[in-house]
């Protein structure tokens, strides 16, 4: 049970939040215009890293707000924590 | 028999207090203080219990939680037994009622002591090789295995005791309550951080409390006084809170841990009632300190698992602690001094102790030198090589050992005895540090794994450390905790220490015998019964991960979790298959650390609590008018209405004739209502459903479908303009939350420049749908005002209206097929506005009905039900709803998947209606479609979705999904039934009025 520090409310418990997969996979702005293979790639194609990863998490029982996380998943150390349409820290 | 073995009283027992207990039916005596352990011991009891495979004869053998002989049963029969209780843990109290496991009919004689003799036969992995073949007889040989196998029995009625649950937020835990965690608690609570001090047993002070020795000194005190005086001196602090018979059992990341407190076990049974008997602590703390300290090894020999048999450290503090002797002639085998510390002790107190066997050649300590000035005889550089006596331990036979440790030299000694203490050393007990992520490290020099790295904000002090000597401890623990908390001065700092243990040891895992091997019975999972042999057998059969050993042998896998065992087993793998026991790591240490009740961790959410469910407004009525509920999501949906003793399906087939010839009402207040507002909510619309929205009238209602973005259909339903930018979107019941969510995190992440504003307010509503022929009547007798013709009132739109005062919004939508409408008002009025309805319906026979009637009738149409009809494999094209799906649209959720290869092919499963030959025969929901049932192995093409007697029709209907089913109407297909084949007809799914005439009748 992580503690989680939601951008807009502060510290909170785990189970508060809600995971919602890999962070920066932008959704294209021309489906139609991808092959198959691209739009499998965007849809389909999660990385599962042992390590850092960037992660999008929502604070569903919360203020309902998506943000994104860095954390390693071989220890669940949470990184860094920033609002979405932020950039990502740096390494 | 009964003799008594109280030798000296303790102060940590009461005597005037004596306590009364049955054990096995028989009446025994005890004083409170006393564990069962003790008490029994106290009355020379030391056969308690059969082992779980060759059910031999075990007793006590430890004094704690480690515990792996001496479980019971407590209160056979009763509302409040218990199975597994280890003994060595549970006080006594008047009225305690204990007895063995694993044994028929008596613990002395047991008739499962045949498998000892029969053990050649039965060695590892022997139910899985044996009993695999031929496959189809394993369920005649479950029932036998089954019955002869298990720990206690579950108990058969509810339990009557309660169980909470509390948060507790701290600077600083301390786990553990022995010397270091009494200095570190004390540490952190004088530096004025709020600490939690919590110890698994009764009483402060582990095992230092009752060290009475000149040995062993602080300050030139015995270590016992001196901890007392710290004891008393943290009682007194108020920002530390000290809880006892509390054990922590998960240590999760981020230093969340679990605990639990345990507050009416010890208490005469007439004091147990009503009150909380656990309570399950979800502890958060900044710092973490456990001081767990250590459990004592056991030694790996022939025969090592007699009653009569125990830890060494375990007959000191029943010695020290409980005043009881375990033995009138006691021996002592170890290979370190913690067994000298034992003898001087049985000595002080006046106790024989015949003679020690030390593995150690050419040891000197002042230990032993005190041991040997009492005339106790140490034979130093032996072994035990065998142990005699069935129901007790009554001789041993020793040999010399050789110069490497692995074999035995010379001639073989008999010594006789009641009583043999075995000491191998110490393990820490880091079972929660690695819980928490910590990483060990091997300690080559005495064999021990201690914490290497931590995963959180914590430390690890005294014993669990790899600190077993009181000069040692103090030192360390003082350094560490002065740097944990970063501080200047630590009062610790110029403490005198005297410690007259000498360290050393010698490590055999496996000690050597006269006899080979595959002879001896050398237990190193005594609850499991798993043996040395049996590892080296499953090395043998290859098996080289220690998880995979330690699931072949179930070496570990008892209630105690291995936590005598575990490192002999690794020691002998390691020796075994010669790799280094640093690199082969530990198996993984998983909570709780000591077995938790189920209610324990339920605690309160029991009955009506076990889950939240929620009710409509108009709830109550449905009560009162005998509705039976289903549960739709957390929902409590009223599904039929029986009356005169109607079963569901009578009941079923009035409520759909009514709907269709009269009038029907129905509860539709569960379906998620989203509030949609903001200038591009249109827009959203656009994207968010597979039709189009940009044209849709204010005052207008639409269908609409929405998918995943892989294509598959998520949600459905009615959609209403009521204003400029202003919507309200209604979604399936058990789909709401997740709609919103998913509207949501488009709109924050992918849509941010939308001005959309998103309220889920379907609890601020009540919806009454009323539908049929005669529902026009009923609007119109309800709300006079509201002009109901087509043409200012048609299908598929919504009007403002009031009920007297009362604000209301009327929609002419419909998911029966029927004429009708939904009359939505603010949630209080629900029932008022239901009860009107009722009222107006009187001479039209209104019939309320529930939702099996709502699919029935549904059905009939062809409409379907997203979850039930669907799954996340259906498209719309799927549920050949192409309809619905815009080919103008650039893009929706979705829109692009639906182009894809696979989701394009022909021969996708469809959506397809089914009519059986025989009108009367109703298909089983989820039966399995085939073509040609002759073809080996059988295709399925799919399966029944939806199957109902529909009265309206007067025959059984169905929807199924059917692989390539869109053109394949009107053919023959099969439902192949355990005892039938049923022959359908592949159809349209719409059965009942393809025109809609109905809609406008």
């Amino acid at each position: 049970m992580f503690l989680i520090n939601c951008p807009f409310c502060g510290e909170r418990e785990q189970s508060e939040f809600k995971a919602g997969g890999e962070a920066h996979i932008i959704r294209p702005k021309q489906p139609s215009e991808l092959s198959d293979d691209q739009w499998a790639e965007y849809l389909f194609m999660r990385k599962n890293i042992k390590g850092v990863q960037f992660e999008r998490w929502n604070h569903i029982h919360g203020c309902r707000k998506w943000f994104n996380i860095v954390r390693d998943t071989s220890n669940d150390e949470i990184k860094a924590v920033y609002k979405m349409g932020e950039k990502p820290p740096v390494g | 028999m009964t003799k008594n073995l109280r030798v000296k009283t303790s102060k940590f027992i009461d005597e005037t207090y004596r306590i009364s207990f049955k054990f096995n039916g028989k009446l025994y005596y005890g004083f409170k203080g006393d564990t069962l352990a003790s008490a029994l011991l106290a009355n020379n009891v030391h056969l308690v219990g059969r082992s779980f495979k060759y059910h031999r004869p075990r007793g006590i053998m430890t004094a704690g939680s480690e515990e792996p002989n001496a479980i019971v049963q407590l209160h056979n029969n009763t509302s409040r037994t218990e199975p597994n209780v280890r003994a060595t843990e549970i006080e006594i109290y008047e009225g305690l009622e204990a007895s063995s496991q694993n044994c028929w009919p008596s613990v002395s004689f047991d008739i499962g002591g045949i498998n000892n003799i029969l053990s050649p036969l039965l060695p590892a992995g022997f139910y899985y090789k044996t009993f695999m073949w031929p496959a189809s007889f394993w369920e005649k040989y479950e029932y036998f295995i089954r019955k002869s196998a298990g720990l206690g029995k579950s108990p058969t009625v509810p339990d009557p005791d309660i169980y909470e649950h509390r948060y507790i937020h701290c600077d600083v835990l301390v786990i553990g309550a022995g010397i270091s965690g009494i200095m570190a608690a004390k540490t952190a609570a004088k530096n004025g951080l709020r600490t939690l001090l919590i110890e698994e047993k009764s009483y402060l002070g582990g095992s230092t409390i009752y060290q009475n020795s000149d040995h062993f000194k602080i300050n030139n005190q015995t270590s016992g006084s001196w901890l007392e005086k710290e004891i008393n001196e943290i009682k007194k602090i108020k920002n530390l809170e000290i809880k006892t018979r509390t054990s922590v059992a998960a240590y999760h990341g981020y230093n969340f841990l679990l605990a639990r407190e345990n507050l009416t076990d010890h208490l005469p049974i007439e004091k147990k009632e009503n009150k909380t008997r656990h309570r399950l602590l979800k502890i958060r703390a900044k710092k973490v300190i456990t001081a767990t300290g250590s459990l004592e090894r056991p030694l790996i020999f022939d025969n090592n698992d007699r009653p009569g048999i125990l830890l060494s450290s375990a007959i000191k503090k029943y010695a020290d602690l409980f005043g009881v002797s375990c033995g009138e002639k006691n021996i002592f085998f170890t290979n370190n001094d913690s067994a000298y510390e034992t003898a001087i002790s049985l000595i002080q107190k006046g106790i024989n102790v015949k003679a020690i066997i030390d593995n150690r050649e050419e040891i000197e300590s002042k230990l032993i030198y005190e041991v040997e000035k009492n005339n106790v005889e140490v034979y130093k550089g032996y072994t035990v090589t065998n142990t005699f006596g069935y129901r007790r331990i009554n001789k041993i036979s020793i040999m010399q050992l050789s110069k490497d440790g692995q074999k035995v030299i010379g001639s073989k000694k008999e010594l006789s005895c009641d009583c043999l203490g075995i000491s191998g050393g110490w393990t820490p007990a880091v079972h929660l540090f690695t819980q928490s992520g910590g990483k060990l490290k091997f300690r080559e020099e005495d064999q021990v794994f201690i914490p290497n790295t931590y995963s959180s904000d914590q430390l690890s002090v005294g014993a669990c450390n790899g600190d077993f000597t009181i000069d040692l401890i103090l030192s360390n623990v003082t350094k560490s905790l002065k740097h944990f908390f970063n501080l200047k001065h630590i009062e610790y700092e110029n403490t005198e220490v005297l410690s007259s243990f000498n360290k050393s040891k010698r490590n055999i895992w496996l000690l050597p015998s006269d006899k080979i091997l595959g002879k001896t019975k050398s237990f190193v999972d005594y609850q499991n019964d798993a043996t040395a042999k049996d590892i080296k057998l499953a090395l043998r059969e290859g098996f080289k991960s220690i998880e995979h050993v330690k699931r072949y042998t179930t070496t570990g896998m008892g209630t105690d979790q291995g936590k005598l065992g575990n490192m002999h087993a690794l020691g002998i793998i390691s020796e075994t298959a010669e790799a280094k026991m640093g690199e082969l790591g530990t198996t993984t240490f998983r909570p709780p650390y000591t077995p938790l009740t189920f209610g324990t961790l339920v605690g309160r959410n029991v009955g009506e609590y076990f889950d939240i469910f929620r009710k409509t407004p108009i709830h109550e009525w449905h009560v009162e008018n005998n509705a039976e509920f289903e549960n739709v999501g957390q929902w409590k949906r009223a599904w039929y209405y029986p009356k005169n003793n109607e079963d569901m399906h009578q009941a079923v087939q009035r409520e759909s004739k009514a709907a269709r010839e009269s009038v029907g009402i129905l509860d539709a207040s569960t379906l998620g209502k989203i509030d949609i507002q903001g200038t591009d909510a249109s827009e959203f619309l656009n994207r968010v459903y597979t039709n189009a929205w940009s044209k849709l009238n204010i005052g207008k209602c639409r269908y609409g479908l929405m998918l995943n973005e892989d294509g598959m259909v998520y949600d459905d339903g009615v959609t209403t303009r009521l204003g400029e930018n202003h919507y309200i979107m209604t979604t399936t019941t058990g789909g709401a939350a997740n709609v919103l969510s998913k509207l949501e995190d488009y709109l924050q992440t992918e849509w941010p420049e939308l001005d959309v504003y998103l309220t889920s307010v379907t609890d601020h509503f009540a919806t009454v749908s009323v539908c049929g022929p005669n529902s026009k009547k009923i609007i119109t007798n309800v709300i006079p005002d509201l002009d109901l013709s087509d043409k200012s009132f048609p299908h598929m739109s919504f009007k403002n209206a009031k009920i007297g005062n009362i604000h209301c919004r009327v929609m002419r939508i419909s998911f029966t097929g029927e004429h009708s409408y939904e009359i939505n008002v603010q949630a209080n009025y629900g029932r008022s506005v239901w009860e009107k309805c009722m009222e107006a319906g009187k001479d039209f026979n209104i019939t309320p009905y529930g939702t099996e009637t709502m699919h029935l009738l549904r059905a009939e149409k062809g409409f379907i039900i997203v979850g039930q009809d669907t799954d996340a494999t259906m498209t719309p094209i799927d549920l050949q709803m192409d309809w619905i799906v815009s080919k103008k649209k650039y893009d929706f959720i979705g829109k692009r998947s639906l182009y894809r290869s696979d989701t394009m092919r022909e021969d996708r499963k469809q959506l397809v209606g089914l009519l059986t030959e025989n009108p009367n025969e109703v298909l089983e929901e989820g039966a399995q479609i085939v073509a040609d049932i002759n073809k080996s192995p059988i295709e399925m093409l799919g399966h029944v979705t939806s199957s109902y007697f529909s009265p309206n029709l007067n025959k059984s209907i169905a929807l199924g999904v059917v692989r390539g089913g869109k053109n394949m109407m009107g053919k023959k297909l099969i439902i192949p039934m355990e005892k039938k084949k049923i022959n359908v007809i592949v159809t349209d799914p719409v059965f009942l009025d393809k025109e809609n005439k109905r809609l406008n009748a």
